[in-house]
């Protein structure tokens, strides 16, 4: 067993909607797609972001795309153009995931 | 019936590109040209332009890019779909027509689709029995009402359908699906059956696919974006839609970016919510049936999609103005960057305290350590750190409040942490808020209405 990032075997891309942001991350490979389907659970996605994240976080599978969405609700301070985040769309959040680590083989 | 049409996408978002829907038309051969100029906070915007001067209040750009592609649009037969006409399309056509007759063209059918504003009969809609209620929170519309800057219906595809069908060579739209523009020629051109709902899905997915421009085609590409060439000259992406509902994303040649795997799948899990339930007013697409293939250089295949019947309800999006907000950003140097921008932003906070001040809410970021991941941003050696912008963020609902904080922001220079700069813009200026009310509206409240302008 050895520990890699997230970063090493996925991408993705995040965004708002909302109050809640999305986060998709794609693996590179079906290997890495089976990695991420059993190991990024919502409840591990949700400790990441804790003090982020302040509300529930949703998971959602793509297989055909070897894709998860994540749906991290109430964690963009009000989103839109309420929200004072300098990352108030949530852009940024996928490479804030791909820091994530992951046990591999 | 033509056995293939190519929709070129030429804007994510008004402010994308200029130049993208130019060489949209020049670069290659494309049948429409769909442009997607409308972001929630826009259409708050252009209501305010409208209030000022009722000939406003639609995408203002969309008028000297018809200017430039005119000419050759006319010649090459290509049709322009576009939800650039705001909360006004028809002075929004109207300014188009003008632009064609000063360009001697002599036959130019431009459709307006009208009805999807709402706010000047919140009342009459809340009388038939639809309470409007945030579909979020669940709270009365009656709470923001006052407030009001702007209320629109999203439309789909059927209306610009209806436009294609009288005949228009350019079709203008207020508050429509970014989809919408992209499935409504596949449905016109292939004679689809709106009940067919995978084939619905399908030219759904393309449309999502295109909505936001270059990101399908390599732009904000998360992978191995050091891989991607030629971002100075970036394709915009091309939907190469066959009858049976395939759809080949593609570029025109001897552009920069990339059309692969990764770049479409990336754009595809973009701001979506359940991929099983992708809500249209045209179907519910299921992405999670989606298949990609690449099928050539800069060619991806999207097959395979399953789409079930709409719902009865169109998506409501209604604006208010909530409070005022302002933002400050001081610049700190190297040695102890950190430490002195945190010193800064405490005592900056102690004298807006001072002040009696009540704010909704007050933020400090510190852009070069935490500003976007914020507290998974590991601690730095900071004598590694070269300098920290720290930008400081209030809101609240009295703008005094939000102004006597921006005077507060400069004196820091000569009363705090040295080694500091960056004050050359001036005073934070309050900021207008506006929050928005997603709500659904049962269909039968609102008819979508076609009009075509021809040329005098």
């Amino acid at each position: 067993m050895s520990r890699i990032r997230l970063r090493e075997i996925a991408h993705g891309r995040s965004g708002d909607k909302g109050d809640a942001a999305n986060i998709g991350i794609i693996a590179n490979d079906q290997n890495g797609y089976e990695i991420i389907e059993k190991q990024l659970t919502a409840e591990k996605v949700k400790k990441h972001f804790e003090g982020i994240c302040h509300g529930k976080v949703e998971r959602y599978e793509l297989p055909n795309i070897r894709a998860l969405n994540f749906l991290l609700h109430n964690t963009l301070g009000g989103g839109g153009t309420v929200s004072l985040k300098h990352d108030a769309q949530g852009k940024t959040l996928a490479a804030a995931l791909l820091r994530i680590e992951l046990e591999v083989d | 019936m033509k056995e293939k049409i190519r929709i070129a996408s030429g804007q994510g978002f008004w402010g994308d590109l200029i130049d993208a829907p130019y060489h949209q038309v020049i670069k290659g051969d494309i049948d429409y040209l769909v442009m997607d100029y409308l972001a929630e906070v826009t259409m708050s915007i252009l209501q305010k332009q409208k209030n000022r001067n009722p000939n406003l209040g639609y995408a203002t750009d969309l008028i000297d890019l018809m200017k430039r592609i005119l000419p050759i649009t006319s010649k090459k037969g290509i049709k322009v779909i576009t939800n650039g006409g705001g909360v006004n399309p028809v002075a929004c056509a109207d300014a188009i027509l003008e632009a064609a007759m000063n360009l001697d063209i002599v036959k130019l059918d431009v459709a307006v689709v009208l009805g999807d504003d709402i706010k000047d009969c919140l009342d009459e809609i809340i009388e038939k029995g639809c309470d409007l209620n945030n579909m979020e929170t669940g709270e009365p519309i009656s709470l923001v009402k006052d407030k009001l800057l702007s209320a629109n219906v999203y439309f789909g595809a059927m209306p610009i359908v209806e436009a294609l069908k009288r005949g228009a060579d350019i079709v203008i739209t207020g508050r429509t699906t970014d989809t919408g523009l992209t499935l409504a020629p596949m449905i016109y051109e292939f004679g689809w059956n709106q009940n067919d709902y995978d084939l619905m899905a399908a030219g759904t997915v393309a449309g999502h696919i295109l909505e936001c421009g270059a990101q399908s085609t390599g732009g904000n590409f998360l992978g191995d974006w050091e891989s991607i060439e030629n971002f100075a000259e970036i394709g915009f992406p091309i939907a190469e839609a066959y009858p049976n509902g395939e759809v080949i994303i593609t570029k025109h040649e001897n552009t920069g970016g990339i059309v692969t795997f990764e770049t479409v799948a990336e754009q595809l899990v973009y701001e979506i919510g359940d991929p099983k339930e992708y809500i249209t007013p045209d179907c519910v697409a299921d992405f999670t049936s989606i298949k990609l293939e690449e099928v050539g250089k800069d060619s991806v295949k999207v097959y395979n999609v399953k789409g079930k019947p709409e719902t009865e309800f169109y998506k409501v999006s209604c604006s208010y103005k909530d409070g005022y907000s302002a933002t400050g950003t001081l610049t700190y140097s190297w040695p102890q960057a950190l430490t002195k921008a945190r010193k800064a932003d405490r005592i900056l906070r102690k004298r807006l305290q001072n002040l009696g001040l009540q704010f909704d809410e007050i933020r400090s970021e510190f852009v070069g350590y935490n500003a976007t991941h914020e507290n998974l941003a590991p601690e730095l050696d900071e004598d590694k750190i070269n300098e920290i912008v720290l930008r400081f963020s209030v809101r609240a609902k009295d703008r005094n409040t939000v102004n006597r904080f921006g005077q507060e922001m400069a004196p820091l220079i000569l009363t705090g942490p040295p080694s500091v700069t960056g004050f050359a813009s001036g005073r934070p200026k309050p900021k207008d808020v506006v929050a928005y009310w997603p709500a659904l509206i049962p269909k039968n409240l609102v008819t979508p209405k076609v009009k075509i302008l021809e040329l005098k």
